[in-house]
This record gives structure tokens, C-alpha cells and sequence, in this order.
């Protein structure tokens, strides 16, 4: 533990020294000017079919998932985002004068989104992943721009970011830039479909996937060298996209798809945790931007060897006689497989577990959460429903219930350390669940049921 | 063969560790508070207190309780002598066909040994998992923070007594 | 144990009082009937069970026992009855009252339909205050006295000279076994002490403490417990069942298979539990597709064979309208959705049979139930004790009917038997889904001058009294079949409940479209087809004042003549602080409604504060103020709690509620699929106001505000996005894709 609190610092010691030498010369790097504030413009003045893309564009971007707290009101910022640096609180982009983004003029927007800046000239951390958004078109930036500007405005000051010193110092963040910002990163591929270059346009860009799929190195910047090999998202692990995917039965197009527009998919399951909500801002956006994701995705994941299908999976699976550990063998049987072994298809029945990708992938975390946290319903829809069992387990007994569980339902190696993942979770979570917007997972469509 | 201690008493249950908590609590041991509502954890009618915390019994296996302290509506309190948040239930009337209600108030109980004096969000949320169908939800809120005034009056009432 | 005593009759008849012997053994009392003879009408139901020893009995140490034919599901009627008694002059907790029993209590139909106050209240009103001056006159003789001299209190007669005589004392052979008089002696009810005061509920101390409450408490010797296995689907047969596996497993009993019935019994719950899993597994099911379209009800509805009556054709030719608008509204099917699966105790033993059930109405349900066993009635007992709030009709029937038919495979061994939580969603009746179209004319003055109504529905009950409407009746080998259904008759109606305005408009034209083929199982949800009805013509009435450009309420006043109505209209307003044309905050809408329920029962009017997400479309309900008048109050809290209770669900059935299903089977099958209002959902405040009419007959108040609520929450939705919102429910979804259109 103490290994782990003295990590920042000794990083902070690094980049302080790094950047120390290079910043003198470097003014003109940091020095941005401001843009001179404008009256808020009045909604009326945009045209609703930009605002409308705006719409899109900005579930696209999941905007929301950062910029609306649990309880807060729609874009007024304050969620607070943990990083390794501290924590970092997302601001308020209504277009109130004061606290919001009222003042901005378009062209400051478009700076924000293509270089990091604000409109007073200051530079943004990059938990606003600009380092992708500098992908997004001028027109698309002027329908987000129009879709935000039109929202109703909120009198939200933002609270001050909780950062070691001296990232606390924002002229550092020039630094990064120089060191990690690559502009413009996505060229259309003349030999790809349009279909695949729209994809790729909106995962490189807008949907900034990497950023949560990608590891990040000691800088908090994204290893362009693996990318989507699987990275960090609110203490969940976000799993890897490329061809090391851990997924029982491989992805393609088809399923993906469907997972991404309905939050959940029979051979994989169901959307849960931060990509919960990205499911759900996915499911309002054409059809059309969702099949192209999916089809640049499953081209990056590419072809999976050996080939394994559903059937197969389930059929190494099921004879597989209840091994390891007993007392999470009783535990599976009590309070696990009256849903995950009831039939009942998907969403709402639970996923044979053997299909499961939290119980192959390398990181049992995600799998300690579930557990722990449960999957709530969403308010008024219709919703999968799982009850946590935080209260009702000791760290001991959930890490029982996750080596049974990887031990029968996985071919993989035992996970490591796994009490401590628990403990780990549980205080990760709680802190989590008190701020963050939901839904934790996705609205269902129940009429998607398997024939009789 | 385990040994279950369930207000305060330890039980011999003679049945499978599979078995949850609400089938032994009511089957075993005659306890009515507890309700079978859905059996999935989607209700909360079947909520019990386990070592300070609000569980759902229905998937609540025997396996996880062993040494740990199970209790239910009846350890509370009594018609003639109910514990705080029993009157205050009874003083804001607050049930109509009242089977959710063992559950809302066992959640309720273990917010307040938590939390003393929640707000009112702090309460709403804090009963998020369990339903009420009659409607009676103003009357539950108003009765958890009747509960919290009473539990305060009563603790002041019992540092005075003992002189603190 | 509170309620599910064994109480059989020779039991209760030596009970030790003086009354004994006017329970005349060889009589039914209970069912004895009203005599042919003409004359006024007795008030509630001592019109149909006349004997005022059907209502009380007075033991000779006093004690006092009220009967009635209802249930309590919930709503306080215990405590209100309890509290009705105060005609005779006794303290609040000298009353007993026993509820629905075939064997010892009035055959007052179902609980339904907010009849009990009107229908059991008033009956057991009259016959305490005629009780007491047959007491009075039995004092008068035996004192010598001139009754008019005496005076009733504390349960007793007292003489002006200071000599008493109590009730016990007084009360002597066949005393009671009198017919009621049309007419009674009531008291002055400024004088009432209990009556109209919030007297705390009867059944909630044992509620809060974990007492015997509920049927589901029940714990007879040497219980049995028993699951059904229910089809996948309506229609299903069952073609292959090896249930060896099934018996061998611990605890099993006894496996009852019957054509299509198949149940398995168990020494203990969790056993009976994992044996109905097991044989469920085993079953194998033929399955046709036989369900339409969820997502195409209007369609569905309006195209199935219908039978049609005008049930009002009013005309002025001098009056005609110059602005016409039309709209259609829909209502999806709906579910109870008891929070505690259906539940039953039946216990058969040396021929006769006794089932402890929750259903509304034990007379009926017991009619069917010996139907379906080839049994006499009379040798057939239902009980009631308290289930899980209802709501209309729901499982109730049905596992009392499960334990009836598996208890008689288990001679002498009573059997409880439990539905599970898929098994309550997918096989309750359901609230019908309902379409009407409405089209009217304002004229130059910005009245209505035409007004037409019309009402796609199916009955709104199903309800026992034949086999065939029970499950288990249906699934046997030698099954019964599911009877015609029938429309509910005006003026209280089914489908067309509350079809017919209150408003006066010089032309109106109301048909009903009565539809007997019901592709979904239905019957009787709370308020019937009134919810949907008012929903449409007080959603209809504020499209119509926005179309004349005037306030909502201002408009209703304009078309209503009923003062009572008015008052509650006005009270509402007053109450909610509604000023005409007044502006919210952004985001945010005013809504108001009105109903009279059944044009016969309860008046209610409500006003409402509603916010809307216009990112998400969801709606949140802030504040709510409802005012109501019905009649005479007997218990005003537990009025306040009936209409709080009513705002609250019918705001759930409103943004959240429809039943899910494929081409075959019910899919919404649980809490996920069958979303409900949870506390995230719950207002900041809702306020009921009561205009008391001391002395005034009761009006039935159970129903009365599922229509109102629902219309001002549409109303406050219209309100605040300036979309209005005509498909039930108004779900996230359907109030986002109105915004964004």
C-alpha cells in the first residue's frame, strides 16, 4: 500500500524534473491567448437539425458519462475522475456565463476540442481525451457546439481539481502535449469501405474508445504500441479490443453490433460498469454510425484462432464437474445459479458463465465488482436486475466465490492475489457508486428473447 | 447440522448450506417479518439485518452465515414494547397492505445504526432496492425519520440515565 | 395467530353469549337471503342479507362481533368497520370484526369496486344503530322505563334514576334475528367520537412487528408445501413428464399431475422449491403462437369483432361546434403486480374442504372451487385472511383453487401453497389494454358543443364463480372451459366505467365497443376500464382548453354542473396555489384532472408538478395535491392513506407500466422485465385534502383517484415539453422520441 501511494510522487518527481529543463524554452508552447468571451448566444439562433446531430454526436462522445454527476443536472460537471495523479473534477459545459461555457464562442469550443485549451487560455487535463476529439471534424464540433449551447444553462461552479504537486500547475500540461499529443491521428483509408472509415473516424475520434481500451504508460498518455490491449476505467478493467481479446467465444461485426445497439449479446452477456453507460448513450444514435463502429472493431480484433463457437464453448463447459473451491461451490449453487443456470435467455436471464469475458480475462476485478456491487435496476425501464452481495460477503468468501468460478468456467490460469482485488473493489466501488451517473448498465429490449 | 444465531439466539438448522437465509428464517425457525416477494433479489421484501447490514435473505445462502449475526423484524421489538423505528411506523401508519413493509423497515434500521441522522435523499436511496406497491412510499419516508428522532431522544434519554 | 383461526361454526355458536341461541343451527345465516318482500330498500348490503344477526352478535359479557362479507386487502376496512360501530354506543375496542368467511359471514360478493363503505359499511352503520334501539326498547321493558327516557353509553343502557344495564345483560334470544327497517335511527354525527376520526389501523401493530398477518404466515400442523409447475404459455399441453428424479429428492411428498395440472408437494418449503425446478425441467411443452402484437394494440383492438352500444346520445340540433379535434389514446396491458405471489392454505379432510385465501370474494371463489372438485358448495369452506395488497383480481383465485385441487391428493394433511414471482406475472389476469377515440367541436363561445366518445375494451372481469375461470380448472384433464365474458352493466360499467362525462355538453355521443375475444388473460385491475377513460377525456378536456385558449380548470367549470364536483375542483386548485396561465420553471408543467368515480362513487380532483429531462425524457413527478369528497368520512387518515396510495401507483402504471410478451409468451415475468416505481421516483410531497359531508351516505374511495392521477401527470407532461402524450404508459422513451420529433 505504501508502494503505491509513494507511486504519484515519484512520477510527479519525474515529470517535474523533465519538464523543468524544457519549460523556459518552451513558452511560446505554453502560452495560449485567451478568446474574448461572447454574449450567450441564444438557442434559437441554431438550426435544429445541427442540434439535433449535436445530439448524437454527443451520446456518441459519451459527453454525459463525465460531465453529469449522480443526482446533478445534465452537463453541469462535478464528477469527480479518479486518475493516478489525483482526482480530477469534470466542469460544467452548459452554457451558463459564469460557471459554464456560455462565454465561448465557437471558435473557442473548436480549440477546446481540437487542442486542450479553454477559452481563457488555459490548458485542460486530458481526462478530456482532446487527444482524440482533435480527430473531430469542424462540423462536428459546430453540432456539438449547437447541441450545448442550447442546453439549459446551469449555475455550477466547478470544484478544484485534488492533484499532486506539480501537475496541479496547468502550464505543465503543455509539456504532455509536446510529449503525447499527436494531431490529426486519423487518415481515411482509401482501400477500407466507408462503412469501416466511418468507424474508424468515431472510434479514433468521438467515441474515443482508446481511451478507456488502451493501456496507458506512466504518463497517463495512451501506449499508441497497444493500443486497445485493454486498459482502466473507474476501477474496472476495460478489456482488450485487439486480437488478444480474452472473450470466451470470439467477437465479429454481427455481435458486436448488437451489443453495443442493445447493451448485451447471448454469447458474451451484458454491458456493465462504465461501458453500461456508453451502451446506452449508443442506444439513441443512428443504427448506421453503430454498424460502422462495429465493423472497424471487429476488423481491429480480426479473425479469432482457433475458431470457437458458442456451442463449443458450452460443450467444453458443462461436464465439467464442480471443482476447487467448496465453499464457493456452495455459494455458486445458493445465490448464483438460480439465474445464471435458470435457461432464462439473455439480458435478464444471468449469462452461462462460461461465456462469461469477466471470468477469462486476466483481471478479476470487474468480476469482484459485479459481485460486490450488483447491477441496480434502471429507474422505470425495463432493465436487468442483480443483487450486490457487498453486505452479505466477506472479502474471503467473494474471493472463494471467484476462484471456483474461474476455475470451472475458465481454461485460464488461477488469478492471483484475489482477496485483495476484492478488498480493493469494495472501496473503489462504494466511492464510485455515491458519484457516478449511471446507468451502471443498459436499458434491455425484453421483446429479444431466444424462440421457445 | 450449523448453528445460526438469529436475534440473538443460536439455532440448530438441519438443512442444506444452499438453502437461503428466508426459507430457514421462516420455514425453520417460524419467523413471519421476513417475505418471500421474488426469491431474485429484485424486491427486497425478504430483508434482514447480518451484522449491521442489510441483506437480501432470498439469496442469502446458510453457507455465508456461519458465526455472523442474523436479525430480523421480531429482534427489534414487540407490540408492547416496540424498538423505535416499530413506532414509528405504527405512529405515521405507515402500510397499507403493509408486505413490503418488514423489508423497508429492516433497510431503514440498518441505514439508521449507520447513518443516525440521514437526509432525506440519503434515505430514498438508501431504499432503492425494495418496492412498495400500495403507494405508501411518503408514509415510509416519513416513518425513517420519525425513527431517526426517536433512536435520537432514546440514546439521549439512556446517556442521561447512565449519567453521561 | 391473529386471523387464520380454525373458528369453525359449532365453535363460535358455543361461544358463551346470549346470542347463541338466535343462531338458529339449522339455518344458513350467513347466506339467508333477502325475502321477496317489496317495499323501500335496505341501505347497503342489509338489501341483500337483511337479518341484523348477519352484522353482530353481542356476547353476554359484552363482548361485540361485527361481521362482514368483505376482505380487508389492505385499505383499513377492519379498523373503519370497527370504527362504524360507533352507532352502538361501545368503545372503539369492544368491537370484533370478523371478515369474509363463508361460514360466518354475510355473501356480500367481492371486495371490489370500492363498494365496502357503500356496500358493507352502511350495512353494518344501520344495523348498530338499529341494535342499539332494540337494546334501548329491551332496557325500556325491563326498567319499566319510556325508551325515550334511556340513553346509550359505554355499552350499556342507562336510566335517568342511575340504574344501567349492559348490552350483555340485555341481549337475549333471537333478539337480533330481526330484519332490518329501511330506515334507521341515526346519531347525530356531530356527536361522533370515532367515526371520522383517524383512529390508528387494527392490523399494523402485528404488521410492524412481525406478527401472523397474512396468509403466508399461515402454519397449520403438519403443513405441507406444494409448487405448481405452470405452462410456458397459455394453451400449452404438456406431452412428456418423467418425474422420477422429482420423487426421489428429499422431502418430496407427492408429484400431482391432472391433464396439464402438474404441482409436487414437500415436507418443507425449500424443498418444495427445488422440486418444482427439477420438474420443471422435466416437463416437456407444446406451445403455440397465438399472442398479437404488443407493439400494435391499437390495430389489435379496433379490429377485433366488437359488440356495440350508445350508452349516451344526447343532442341539441341549436347548439353546433365550429373547431373540431381528434385524438386516440391507448392504454397497454397492465399487471397487479402483488408484491407477495399469490398464496393459499387448503386443508381436506373427511370430505370437506377448507381453503384460507386472500381472494376478494369467498363466496364466488368458493362457487367455483366446488365446481371444480364435483363438490357441494356446503361442504366447501373459504376463509379469508390477508394476502399481499391486490389491487383487483390477481393470483388469489387461482392458488386457492392450486391448494384445493392438490390438498384433495393429500387427504388430512393441510397444504400451503405459494406461486412463485414468474408464475404471479405471467398468469395474473391482467388490466386490460383498452383504446378510445374521442372527437369534439368547440363553438364560438369556447364551449364544447359536441362530444364523442368511443371505447375499445374487454370486460373488466373475469372473476369466479365458474370454474372455468380458474387456472387449475383449466389445465385438468377434464378441463372446464373459460366462460363467455360479459360486460360489467351501467352505471358503474367495465370497459365504458366512467366512459360517460360528468361535464354537460349539449351534444354527446358515448359508444362502447364491448370486444369478448381476449387474446390475454384479464380481468379486474383496480379502478377498470375508469383509469384509462378518465386518463383519455381529462387529457381530451385539456387539449380541448388549449384549443379555446382557456385555463384547464376555468374549462371544466365551464361544462360542470355538479356543485360537489366543483368544490373538490376548486379545493384542488386552491390547494395546489394554481393560478391561470401561470408559467413554471423551464422544464417544468403544471396538470390538473378530474373524476367522479363510476359518475356514482368518490369525487377527486388533482393537481400536479411535473419535471422533465428533456436530455433522457424522463418525467419526475415533484408534488401532488389531490382533494376528495367522499360522503361521510370514517377514518380520515386511512382516506388520506387510500388516495396517497393511489396517486403513487397510478403514477407508476402511468410512466412505466405495460405487460411484455413475444408470439407466444408473457415475457415481463418479473421486476426486470415488469418495472415498478422505486424511491428515486417517489415526489417531494403529495397533499390530500378531504371535504368531509358529515352525515352524508359513504362513497367508495378506493378507486377513485388511479384516472385523475393519471391524466394530471399526462397533463403536467403536455404541460412542460409541449408534446402531448396519448399511449400509456408515458415512458422514458416515448417522452423523449415526443421531444425530439
Amino acid at each position: 500500500m505504501a508502494g503505491m501511494a509513494r507511486l504519484p510522487r515519484i512520477i510527479a518527481g519525474i515529470v517535474a524534473v523533465a519538464l523543468a529543463v524544457g519549460a523556459a524554452a518552451a513558452f511560446a508552447i505554453v502560452w495560449r491567448p485567451a478568446i474574448a468571451a461572447i454574449e450567450p448566444p441564444s438557442p434559437e439562433t441554431f438550426d435544429p437539425a445541427v442540434v439535433k446531430r449535436g445530439r448524437e454526436l454527443a451520446a456518441l462522445g459519451n459527453c454525459n458519462s463525465c460531465h453529469t454527476r449522480r443526482n446533478g443536472q445534465d452537463f453541469a460537471g462535478g464528477l469527480p475522475v479518479p486518475t493516478p495523479f489525483g482526482v480530477v473534477f469534470s466542469s460544467n459545459i452548459t452554457p451558463d456565463p459564469e460557471t459554464g461555457i456560455g462565454e465561448w464562442s465557437e471558435a473557442a469550443f473548436g480549440r477546446a476540442m481540437r487542442t486542450g485549451v479553454n477559452r481563457e487560455g488555459q490548458h485542460l487535463y486530458p481526462t478530456f481525451p482532446y487527444d482524440h476529439f482533435t480527430n473531430v471534424t469542424d462540423k462536428d464540433d459546430r453540432a456539438l457546439y449547437a447541441f450545448l449551447m442550447t442546453r439549459p444553462p446551469v449555475h455550477a461552479v466547478a470544484r478544484p481539481n485534488e492533484l499532486v504537486f506539480p501537475l496541479d500547475q496547468r502550464p505543465i500540461i503543455a509539456g504532455w502535449k509536446l510529449l503525447f499529443l499527436r494531431r490529426d491521428t486519423f487518415q481515411p483509408d482509401p482501400a477500407k469501405s466507408a462503412e469501416w472509415n466511418r468507424g474508424a473516424y468515431l472510434v479514433d475520434g468521438l467515441a474515443h474508445c482508446g481511451a478507456c481500451h488502451t493501456p496507458r504508460n506512466a504518463l497517463g498518455a495512451e501506449r499508441v504500441s497497444a493500443q486497445f490491449a485493454g486498459g482502466e476505467a473507474d476501477n474496472w478493467h476495460a478489456y482488450a479490443l485487439n486480437d488478444r481479446a480474452h472473450a470466451p467465444v470470439p467477437w465479429n461485426a454481427e455481435s458486436l453490433y448488437a451489443y453495443l445497439r442493445h447493451g448485451w449479446h447471448p454469447d458474451h452477456g451484458t454491458a456493465r460498469g462504465p461501458m453500461a453507460e456508453v451502451v446506452s448513450n449508443l442506444s439513441t444514435v443512428p443504427d448506421s454510425d453503430v454498424r460502422a463502429i462495429a465493423t472497424y472493431m471487429a476488423d481491429v480484433s480480426g479473425a479469432a484462432k482457433p475458431e470457437r463457437d458458442r456451442g463449443s464453448v458450452l460443450a467444453q463447459a458443462e461436464p465439467a464437474p464442480a471443482q476447487g473451491d467448496p465453499t464457493g461451490a456452495a455459494i455458486y449453487a445458493a445465490a448464483c445459479a438460480s439465474c445464471h443456470e435458470s435457461g432464462r435467455p439473455l439480458p435478464y436471464g444471468g449469462v452461462n458463465l462460461a461465456l462469461s469475458t469477466a471470468v477469462a480475462s486476466p483481471d478479476p476485478r470487474n468480476l469482484a465488482n459485479l459481485i460486490l456491487a450488483g447491477v441496480p435496476a434502471v429507474a422505470g425501464e425495463r432493465s436487468p436486475i442483480m443483487p450486490g452481495f457487498a453486505a452479505s460477503m466477506s472479502d474471503a468468501q467473494v474471493a472463494s466465490l471467484l476462484n471456483y468460478l474461474r476455475a470451472r468456467f475458465s481454461k485460464e490460469q488461477p488469478w492471483a492475489d484475489v482477496e485483495k482485488t476484492v478488498a480493493d473493489a469494495r472501496r473503489t466501488q462504494t466511492a464510485l457508486l455515491q458519484t457516478s451517473t449511471g446507468p451502471r448498465n443498459a436499458p434491455a429490449d425484453p421483446s429479444q428473447r431466444d424462440q421457445p | 447440522m450449523m448453528t445460526l444465531k438469529v436475534n440473538g439466539q443460536e439455532n440448530h438448522i438441519d438443512a442444506d448450506p444452499d438453502t437461503p437465509l428466508l426459507y430457514v428464517l421462516r420455514d425453520d425457525l417460524k419467523l413471519n417479518a421476513a417475505k418471500f416477494g421474488c426469491g431474485l433479489g429484485q424486491c427486497g421484501s425478504c430483508t434482514v439485518i447480518v451484522d449491521g447490514k442489510a441483506v437480501l435473505s432470498c439469496v442469502t445462502p446458510l453457507v455465508l452465515l456461519e458465526g455472523k449475526q442474523v436479525t430480523t423484524l421480531e429482534g427489534l421489538g414487540t407490540v408492547s414494547a416496540p424498538a423505535p423505528i416499530q413506532r414509528a411506523f405504527m405512529e405515521e401508519q405507515a402500510a397499507q397492505c403493509g408486505y413490503c413493509i418488514a423489508g423497508m423497515m429492516m433497510r431503514a434500521q440498518a441505514l439508521l445504526l449507520r447513518n443516525p441522522k440521514p437526509t432525506d435523499a440519503q434515505i430514498r436511496a438508501e431504499l432503492q432496492p425494495n418496492l412498495c406497491r400500495c403507494g405508501t412510499h411518503m408514509r415510509i419516508l416519513r416513518a425513517v425519520h420519525r425513527a431517526a428522532r426517536l433512536m435520537d431522544t432514546a440514546d439521549a434519554s439512556v446517556n442521561e440515565r447512565s449519567g453521561q | 395467530m391473529n386471523a387464520p383461526v380454525i373458528l369453525d361454526r359449532r365453535r363460535v355458536l358455543q361461544g358463551g353469549g346470549a346470542l347463541i341461541v338466535s343462531f338458529s343451527l339449522g339455518r344458513a345465516f350467513a347466506e339467508e337471503g333477502a325475502p321477496a318482500a317489496a317495499g323501500p330498500k335496505r341501505p347497503g348490503s342489509l338489501a341483500t342479507a337483511p337479518y341484523l344477526d348477519s352484522w353482530l352478535r353481542i356476547d353476554s359479557d359484552g363482548r361485540i362481533t361485527a361481521f362482514t362479507g368483505k376482505a380487508e386487502l389492505g385499505q383499513g376496512f377492519k379498523t373503519a368497520f370497527q370504527q362504524i360501530a360507533e352507532q352502538l354506543d361501545v368503545p372503539f375496542k369492544a368491537i370484533h370484526v370478523v371478515t369474509a368467511d363463508t361460514q360466518l359471514t354475510a355473501n356480500e360478493g367481492y371486495t371490489a369496486g370500492s363498494h365496502s363503505m357503500q356496500d358493507s359499511g352502511a350495512a353494518i352503520l344501520n344495523a348498530a344503530a338499529q341494535v342499539r334501539e332494540l337494546l334501548i326498547a329491551e332496557a325500556a321493558k325491563r326498567l319499566d322505563l319510556a325508551g325515550e327516557s334511556l340513553k346509550t353509553d359505554n355499552g350499556a343502557v342507562a336510566a335517568p334514576d342511575g340504574r344501567r344495564l349492559t348490552y350483555g345483560e340485555l341481549v337475549a334470544a333471537d333478539m337480533l334475528h330481526v330484519q332490518a327497517q329501511p330506515q334507521s335511527k341515526l346519531k347525530d354525527p356531530a356527536t361522533f367520537k370515532i367515526i371520522g376520526h383517524p383512529v390508528p389501523r387494527v392490523d399494523i401493530p402485528a404488521k410492524v412487528t412481525g406478527g401472523e398477518a397474512y396468509v403466508q404466515d399461515m402454519r397449520l400442523p403438519d403443513m405441507a408445501h406444494a409448487r405448481v409447475v405452470r405452462p410456458p404459455s397459455y394453451g400449452a399441453q404438456l406431452v412428456e413428464c418423467d418425474s422420477s428424479a422429482v420423487e426421489k429428492l428429499p422431502g418430496v411428498v407427492k408429484i400431482v399431475r391432472d391433464g396439464n395440472f402438474l404441482a409436487v408437494v414437500a415436507d418443507k418449503e425449500f424443498q418444495a422449491v427445488k422440486a418444482m425446478n427439477t420438474l420443471a425441467a422435466a416437463a416437456k411443452w407444446k406451445e403455440s403462437p397465438n399472442l398479437p402484437k404488443q407493439n400494435d394494440l391499437l390495430n389489435v383492438l379496433t379490429s377485433l369483432p366488437s359488440q356495440d352500444s350508445t350508452i349516451l346520445n344526447r343532442s341539441d340540433p341549436s347548439v353546433s361546434g365550429q373547431k373540431t379535434v381528434e385524438a386516440t389514446y391507448t392504454r397497454s396491458y397492465q399487471s397487479h403486480g402483488s408484491i407477495g405471489p399469490s398464496c393459499a392454505v387448503a386443508h381436506f379432510v373427511e370430505g370437506a374442504m377448507t381453503v384460507w385465501t386472500h381472494t376478494q370474494g369467498v363466496y364466488p371463489d368458493r362457487q367455483a372451487i366446488a365446481e371444480m372438485l364435483r363438490m357441494q358448495p356446503a361442504s366447501v369452506r373459504l376463509i379469508h385472511v390477508e394476502g399481499s395488497g391486490c389491487y383487483g383480481h390477481n393470483g388469489a383465485d387461482d392458488v386457492a383453487a392450486d391448494a384445493a385441487l392438490i390438498a384433495r391428493a393429500l387427504p388430512g394433511r393441510p397444504v400451503r401453497v405459494q406461486w412463485m414471482r414468474e408464475q404471479e406475472h405471467a398468469w395474473e389476469p391482467f388490466g386490460p389494454a383498452m383504446v378510445t377515440k374521442l372527437k369534439a367541436s368547440l363553438d364560438a363561445d369556447g364551449r364544447i358543443a359536441d362530444w364523442n366518445f368511443a371505447v375499445w375494451s374487454n370486460t373488466h372481469s373475469m372473476r369466479p364463480g365458474n370454474a372455468g375461470t380458474l387456472l387449475a380448472a383449466q389445465h385438468m384433464a377434464q378441463a372446464f372451459a373459460v366462460p363467455q365474458p360479459k360486460p360489467l352493466p351501467l352505471p358503474e360499467g367495465g370497459g365504458d366505467r366512467n366512459a360517460i362525462p360528468l361535464y354537460t355538453f349539449a351534444n354527446a355521443r358515448v359508444v362502447h365497443h364491448f370486444i369478448p375475444a381476449m387474446p390475454l388473460r384479464i380481468s379486474a385491475m383496480r379502478g377498470l376500464g375508469a383509469y384509462h377513460n378518465v386518463f383519455s377525456i381529462e387529457s381530451f378536456m385539456d387539449e380541448l382548453a388549449g384549443l379555446a385558449d382557456a385555463d384547464p380548470i376555468e374549462f371544466r367549470l365551464r361544462h360542470l354542473e355538479d356543485q360537489r364536483g366543483r368544490d373538490v375542483i376548486e379545493k384542488a386548485a386552491q390547494e395546489f396555489g394554481w393560478k391561470r396561465y401561470q408559467k413554471p420553471q423551464a422544464g417544468r408543467g403544471y396538470g390538473f384532472a378530474f373524476a367522479r368515480y363510476k359518475n356514482l362513487a368518490a369525487y377527486c380532483a388533482i393537481a400536479s408538478e411535473v419535471e422533465v429531462n428533456r436530455e433522457t425524457g424522463r418525467a419526475q413527478l415533484l408534488r401532488a395535491v389531490a382533494a376528495v369528497d367522499s360522503g361521510q368520512v370514517v377514518n380520515p387518515d386511512g382516506l388520506t392513506n387510500q388516495i396517497e396510495g393511489a396517486i403513487m401507483q397510478s403514477m407508476s402504471w402511468t410512466l412505466y407500466e405495460s405487460v411484455s410478451f413475444d408470439d407466444t409468451r408473457i415475457t415481463s415475468i418479473d421486476w426486470q422485465t415488469y418495472p415498478i416505481l422505486r424511491f428515486d421516483a417517489v415526489p417531494d410531497r403529495i397533499n390530500v385534502h378531504i371535504i368531509n359531508r358529515p352525515g352524508q351516505p359513504f362513497l367508495g374511495s378506493g378507486e377513485t383517484g388511479q384516472g385523475p392521477a393519471a391524466a394530471s401527470i399526462a397533463n403536467a407532461i403536455a404541460h412542460a415539453t409541449g408534446k402531448r402524450l396519448r399511449d400509456l404508459p408515458l415512458t422514458r422513451k416515448r417522452i423523449k422520441d415526443a421531444i425530439d420529433a
